[in-house]
């Protein structure tokens, strides 16, 4: 690589990606996650998986899960930098490895195939809480919830079975116990 | 039942609760029942620009000046657009703004209407925060929320977009309270601990070194009396960031000059060597620390700040304060005037050496140029300036490049407030519009825009204004037909390739200053300089002062991008050190 002439900085070498879970709470306004999202693209920040909806009806408050990879540095950051935001209440953030926290996403499957392969189908998924939602006779519609990458193998998996359309949800997280973040 | 206010009436309501007093704007469409509604309230002035790009600035320079937030009118579509970069400025440099914009009726938003835009979706990255109003009920506490954003905490501009049927709809309007106690999204909450941890470490360092920046500027002008006794008391040198000068006399034995790219030998030396870094206020910006991984790499960090994201951010730090500037300071003095009152002594002692290698770095005189009596040398025009005018209270602003540097490095300021310049955007154009406001902040005050010729083109319009409220700013053009600082980093870093940096065709600046009702001064030789910068400071009215300097000098010194602060490019004057220093130049 030729030498930068006028360059602004030399990039240093770049410390060891953590992958982490932000859940922030917001209040459910026009824009809000668009100030959220904004700020991970403006300041080249990761998004792995996002989820959103209101939680809290009442006080009208909106639970943003977000998975996102980054040095320690950059997390600290992304944390710091979301609390910033007004609409902002409080910012929760995980390490993927964390034991106390439970991470689920959710996956519909569509497979089309005849009745025995459904059936393998089915057989392969009871890990997954799955949940039948629609049955006919060359084809079902099928629910489970796990970790990212369960889904990702049983997606590879379910392939050959005649597995035709996926769906999924982002990441949700929650602590166990019972304890809340506050 | 109460009465009913239009939207438009509340708006100027709200600004009356928060004792405004200078609107800067430019009306149109949507934004006519605010305007409409404007003579009806005597103690708000409106002051009509030529651009808003030159209402944003001007509103800066009023906030910097005056330490109030500053209050702009735009309406929809281009002026909000136009109001952009000056929005994006103030983010950067932590100016407090509030900026109304008109918005089409809430039954066109998104049909592509006439002078439709989305607003408060181009200006969310550069705001603290923006709103939408949708919903007349919500406009009074939209307002004053706003105003609170934009002043507590780190300062910055906030943006309200109110569409036109907003401003003609109706609601109540209770006189609103201003809280005594601020809260939300504010830090104030160190920790005894953490003032006990920095006594310990100033009381251990033998190499220390303050860096200030903006953040005491904006903590008040109190701040800055804190910070003095502050450096006083424990001895260390101090250097400061471009926008945080002025917080401690720049004419002080103590301080050491400005740090950067730009700095002085002194200063990046020390900052470079120092065994205890105390930065209060400042950002660890690119221009200051130059390369991250030989930032000062033999001290102890330690980084004061309101703004909790700032530590951590660029540069790791041993001990963190997040607070207010001067709520901190105080807390330090009081503990070591409580309990360590020997420390005063101590501390001198230990630190001696340091000062007499900071007196030997002193002696290369690293903003020393070779003076002429043929051509006005730039920085000599500053030095003059500032000898002419140091005897009152100057208000000096700037554009960007090398004539805001010269100035950074050879006007001396001995007070908060008078220093206004656009440093983390780098806005040319910022100058003259900033100059405008703060003479409309200060009418009795001397304001000078030291200014380049290209970058004082990109908003010259605005000398308009100035005449129109007869505000009598001076623009001091350093004129040297170059766009000065691309001309520098083309010569010094890409082989004299001076791709598209040279103006041609420059207007005539005398004619142009009479075109447009004011005074025209021109300058070009070192022997007349005098006379006529005291004729620009006696004239009682705005003046173009275009001084013809040598085209061809650079700043210095200077640490080329991605150099660490002890690899500096020394001025002419020092051409021996300049070859030992030749190797860091070329790998840049």
């Amino acid at each position: 690589m030729p030498s930068p002439k006028s360059a602004y900085s030399i990039p240093t070498k770049k410390g060891k990606l953590d992958t982490h879970i932000f859940v922030v709470w917001v209040d459910n306004e026009a824009g809000v996650l668009a100030r959220v999202v904004g700020l991970f693209s403006g300041r080249g920040y990761n998004i792995e998986s996002l989820a959103v909806a209101e939680v809290d009806a009442t006080k009208n408050i909106s639970r943003i899960t977000i998975v996102t990879t980054g040095t320690p540095q950059v997390i600290d950051q992304i944390k710091l930098q979301l609390k910033k935001l007004v609409p902002v209440h409080k910012v929760a953030d995980f390490k993927r490895e964390d034991k106390k926290v439970i991470f689920k996403e959710m996956a519909l499957l569509k497979i089309v195939a005849q009745k025995k392969k459904i059936e393998k189908c089915l057989k392969e998924c009871k890990k997954f809480n799955p949940v039948v939602l629609d049955k006919t006779n060359k084809s079902v519609v099928v629910q489970i919830t796990a970790l990212r990458r369960e889904i990702d193998k049983m997606s590879k998996k379910l392939k050959p079975y005649g597995l035709t359309s996926t769906s999924r949800t982002g990441a949700i997280a929650m602590t166990r116990g019972a304890q809340t973040f506050k | 039942m109460s009465k009913l206010y239009t939207g438009a009436e509340i708006v100027f309501k709200c600004l009356e609760d928060q004792e405004v007093e200078y609107i800067f704007g430019y009306p149109g469409g949507a934004v006519l029942p605010i305007y409409d509604e404007l003579k009806n309230h005597s103690t708000i002035k409106h002051i009509l620009v030529r651009h808003e790009q030159g209402a944003g600035h001007a509103a800066e320079g009023y906030a910097r000046s005056s330490g109030k937030p500053g209050v702009v009118l735009v309406t929809s579509g281009p002026g909000a657009t136009n109001v952009v970069t000056a929005l994006t400025d103030a983010y950067m440099d932590s100016v407090p703004l509030v900026c109304i914009s008109g918005q089409v009726p809430t039954h066109l938003i998104g049909t592509d209407a006439f002078q439709e835009c989305d607003t408060t979706g181009i200006t969310r990255p550069c705001t603290k925060h923006n709103w939408l109003v949708k919903d007349i009920k919500e406009l009074p506490k939209v307002m004053h929320e706003a105003f609170k954003v934009a002043t507590t905490g780190r300062p910055g501009p906030v943006l309200i977009d109110i569409p036109k049927d907003i401003q003609f709809a109706k609601t109540d309007y209770t006189k609103f309270k201003k809280e005594k106690k601020l809260n939300g999204k504010i830090h104030n909450k160190f920790s005894e601990n953490e003032i006990n941890q920095l006594i310990d470490l100033i009381s251990k360092a033998k190499k220390p070194v303050v860096y200030t920046g903006g953040g005491v500027i904006n903590s008040g002008p109190q701040a800055s009396e804190t910070l003095k006794e502050f450096v006083r008391l424990i001895g260390f040198p101090i250097t400061s960031t471009l926008q945080g000068l002025g917080a401690f006399p720049g004419d002080d034995n103590q301080f050491i000059g400005m740090l950067g790219m730009h700095g002085t030998y002194e200063a990046n030396n020390a900052m470079h060597d120092c065994d205890l870094l105390i930065n209060i206020g400042a950002r660890f910006d690119d221009r200051i620390t130059g390369k991250i991984d030989e930032f000062s790499p033999k001290s102890k960090k330690v980084h004061i700040d309101i703004d909790p994201s700032s530590i951590n951010k660029i540069i790791k730090v041993d001990l963190a304060i997040v607070g207010d500037v001067n709520e901190v300071i105080k807390s330090v003095i009081k503990k070591i005037n409580k309990k360590q009152n020997g420390l005063k002594d101590s501390n001198k002692q230990r630190i001696s050496k340091w000062w007499e290698q900071i007196q030997k770095w002193r002696t290369k005189d690293s903003l020393g140029f070779i003076n002429s009596d043929k051509e006005i040398k730039p920085q000599h025009a500053v030095k003059r300036l500032y000898e002419l005018t140091k005897n009152q209270d100057t208000f000096i602003t700037t554009e960007v490049g090398q004539h805001q540097m010269w100035a950074a490095q050879h006007y001396k300021f001995n007070k908060p407030n008078r220093w206004m310049t656009s440093g983390g955007l780098g806005t040319m154009g910022y100058g003259l519009p900033a100059a405008v406001g703060v003479q409309i902040a200060h009418p009795d005050k001397l304001v000078i825009d030291i200014a380049g010729e290209a970058s004082v083109l990109m908003t010259m319009q605005e000398m308009s204004t100035a005449v129109q409220y007869n505000l009598p700013i001076k623009i001091f053009i350093l004129n040297n037909q170059y766009m000065g600082m691309v001309r520098q980093w083309q010569e010094l870093l890409h082989e004299k390739n001076y791709s598209e940096s040279y103006s041609e065709a420059l207007p005539d600046f005398v004619k142009l200053a009479e075109a447009y009702g004011c005074k025209g001064i021109k300058a070009d030789n070192p022997s007349e300089l005098d006379d006529k910068i005291q004729e620009m400071i006696d004239y009682k009215g705005p003046v173009i002062f275009d001084c013809h300097v040598d085209p061809n000098e650079n700043c210095f010194p200077m640490i080329p991008s991605g150099k660490p602060h002890n690899q500096m490019i020394l001025g002419p004057n020092d051409k021996e050190e300049n070859k030992i220093i030749g190797k860091g130049k070329s790998l840049v």
